[in-house]
């Protein structure tokens, strides 16, 4: 009598404790988003994938303050050849919108399809670079041995903190997930 | 499970191999998860020899750099999933149902499947050395992209990493299940012995941290096979996400393998101190409080990544507060065995060495908890020593403490004295002639997980792995001396030692095949 009743509540505890399992398994999975939310909000980690608006409250140019940015680029996987910016380092104002160019080249006698990805440097300089026009938004094609200029329109904001004075701008090129691709 | 109730009645031990296949027995399978975890612990012991023998020498000797990055990935999973981990689930075994009174643990049948999952984990685990590409080489944290990159070996090593997990967690449950609902009339939780409530808050860890280990790796899975990518920068991933979630396990995974340590030395101390433990209540809230903190400072292993500001400075103060409650522990055992009247067998100078070296390793890690200092030091031989004095002179120098401690309870007759002092003796200095050198190479520079090494390191390297020689061996020491004690000796009477406390020490030596089962009353 007495052992039956240990016995059911032994299966009860560990019934309970196996639903603990599973959640935690499952909080394992939820960290993902959640990740990716935090990063979005404090721009931990350079990741600045968003579209900023442009007409949204233009900012206003603080001519007093210079601040240096660098472009860079490297491509992996994919048979293209990237081509950073001709200023290398370029000296803004803080509110004062650029663009610059990108150029690809496809190295290959077939279509390719890329995406890059980009990243700031430092990190806490994320939230601050504001990019209106981006090829980083969508998947690029490039159809055989095709050279394409790609621009990219910045702002930084005046927001950024005073002891950032260079932000790195880092694009890595991938080729683009799911390539389902037909000649044209 | 109808017939384990019926079996009390009765004392037949089964005979042969189906008893120990079919066993839903406690003390079996402590006994079989004891020596599961001795051979695993011999296995990752020869693979550490591996790499000591190619870091005799600066250049490249023995093997080459790809399966000596295996040898180092798969020595550390060997060690932490194959030795510690199961080691300590078998000491749960064997005593926890005898030191509160219990007839057997809760759920035996599932005691019975938590065992015999590992063996074919370690198979997997080994085998993975031995396919195209080879085993995992990417360090035991597994980091992407390393781990995305590699053979087949990782998918063997997720699946492996898999089966532990399952094995430890069904495990903690029926650990959990035992402590809670099993204890003897009158054996009240803060009644219990130290080693319980430390096995308690460990199985707790273990249920909160495995799942979202395995939740990671197979993730890691899914990125390599199935096209997703939760780490792949290509597809809008982030390698830095993995080290989060690793470590989110990773840390607690820690505390798992050093908690149930602290319980055994708890209960060893007093013993040999002729003395009750100072500061029971507050020993068992420190380790409450050490298992709390370790869900909220993962990222100090991950400082370089670069965190904001903010981040280092929280993790780091996080990291420091666990410094308080180790301190409490540390302390209430020198307070134990201040004045008492201490005799040194060879448990208790396992059970001194412990505490004294396992400070060494909380002292470095206190270090490294500084975020400015830890960008020298991360990723160098410092953390390599580092963990060695807490994992081995902490976990596995504690471990031998119980054995020593709980050998002639186990086996009925006492151990050979002479061979047991050899043993603790050669472990504890070629330990220290092994690891306390590599401070010295880490701070000079010297970064961990490579082959070959700049000149100026030759001289620390040579002496760390004679040291290693002289420790390694000096296991086999241990061998015999548990086989002579199996086999023969002096009979042990049920105290075994002196006055010591606790209701293992009620029980014959060696204990009948079912204790208690009829409940003891405790007072």
């Amino acid at each position: 009598m007495k052992q039956s009743s240990r016995q059911t509540r032994n299966r009860r505890l560990a019934g309970w404790l196996s639903l603990w399992v599973i959640g935690m398994f499952g909080f394992g999975y939820a960290l993902v988003p959640l990740y990716n939310i935090f990063c979005e909000i404090t721009g931990l980690n350079g990741k600045s994938a968003t579209l900023s608006e442009a007409s949204a409250a233009p900012l206003e140019v603080d001519k007093s303050r210079v601040v240096t940015v660098e472009f860079a680029v490297n491509v992996s996987g994919i048979p293209w050849q990237v081509d950073r910016p001709e200023t290398v380092r370029l000296r803004v104002h803080p509110g004062e919108p650029v663009t610059v160019r990108y150029s690809a080249h496809s190295l290959t006698d077939s279509l390719t399809a890329g995406q890059a990805i980009p990243s700031i440097s430092p990190a806490r300089a994320a939230r601050h670079f504001r990019k209106t026009e981006c090829f980083c938004f969508t998947r690029q094609e490039l159809q055989a041995r095709e050279s394409r200029m790609m621009p990219v329109t910045f702002v930084v904001d005046p927001a950024l903190p005073d002891e950032v004075k260079t932000i790195t701008l880092s694009y890595a090129v991938y080729p683009a997930p799911d390539v389902k691709l037909t000649s044209s | 499970m109808t017939s384990t109730v019926a079996d009390h009645h009765h004392d037949e031990v089964p005979k042969g191999i189906s008893r120990w296949l079919f066993t839903t027995n406690h003390k079996d399978i402590g006994t079989l998860y004891l020596w599961f975890a001795f051979i695993m612990f011999l296995v990752g012991g020869a693979m550490s020899l591996i790499i000591r023998t190619e870091l005799f020498q600066p250049g490249l000797q023995v093997v080459d750099p790809h399966f000596f990055n295996q040898m180092t990935t798969v020595h550390a999973l060997v060690m932490v999933f194959g030795a510690v981990m199961p080691g300590f689930v078998g000491f749960a075994n064997w005593m926890i149902p005898m030191m509160i009174g219990a007839p057997d643990m809760a759920l035996p049948r599932l005691n019975n499947w938590s065992f015999w999952l590992l063996p074919p984990a370690a198979l997997l685990l080994i085998i993975s050395l031995f396919v195209p590409g080879g085993g995992p080489a990417a360090g035991w944290t597994l980091y992407p992209p390393l781990s995305s990159q590699g053979g087949m070996g990782v998918d063997f090593t997720i699946f492996t990493v898999h089966l532990l997990g399952m094995s430890s967690i069904l495990g903690s449950i029926n650990i959990i299940a035992t402590i809670l609902n099993m204890r003897a009339p009158g054996m009240t939780l803060m009644k219990m012995p130290l080693f319980v409530w430390t096995w308690l808050i460990t199985a707790f860890l273990l249920l909160a941290a495995i799942p979202v280990f395995a939740g990671a790796v197979t993730m890691l899975l899914t990125d390599r096979h199935f096209g997703t990518a939760f780490f792949d920068p290509a597809g809008g991933g982030d390698p830095v996400l993995f080290q989060h979630i690793f470590w989110f396990f990773g840390h607690p995974e820690v505390y798992i393998l050093i908690l149930p340590a602290f319980g055994i030395i708890s209960q060893v101390i007093p013993t040999f101190s002729r003395k009750p433990l100072f500061g029971y209540t507050s020993m068992v809230f420190a380790s409450v409080a050490i298992a709390f903190l370790s869900f909220i400072v993962w990222a100090h292993h991950m400082y370089t990544v670069g965190m904001p500001l903010s981040g280092e400075l929280f993790f780091m103060y996080a990291t420091m507060l666990i410094a308080i409650p180790t301190g409490v522990k540390i302390f209430n055992w020198l307070a134990t065995m201040w004045r008492g009247s201490m005799t040194f067998e060879t448990p208790m100078l396992y059970a001194i060495a412990c505490v004294a070296l396992f400070t060494v390793g909380g002292l470095t890690g206190l270090t490294m908890s500084i975020t400015p200092a830890d960008f020298q030091y991360h990723d160098t031989y410092y953390i390599v020593a580092h963990f060695h004095y807490t994992i081995f002179a902490g976990s596995v120098l504690g471990m031998l403490a119980g054995v020593y401690y709980w050998l002639p309870k186990w086996t009925g007759h006492m151990y050979d004295e002479t061979l047991g002092k050899w043993h603790f003796w050669l472990t504890v200095i070629g330990f220290n002639i092994t690891f306390f050198p590599q401070h010295f190479l880490g701070l000079a520079g010297m970064p961990r997980r490579i082959p070959d090494y700049a000149l100026q390191f030759a001289d620390f390297n040579q002496v760390s792995t004679i040291g290693a020689f002289i420790m390694g061996f000096a296991q086999l020491i241990l061998l015999v001396v548990v086989v002579k004690a199996i086999r023969g000796g002096k009979e042990a009477s049920s105290e075994v030692w002196e006055n010591p406390e606790g209701l293992e020490w009620t029980v014959p030596s060696p204990p009948p095949y079912h204790t208690f089962a009829t409940p003891p009353q405790v007072r």
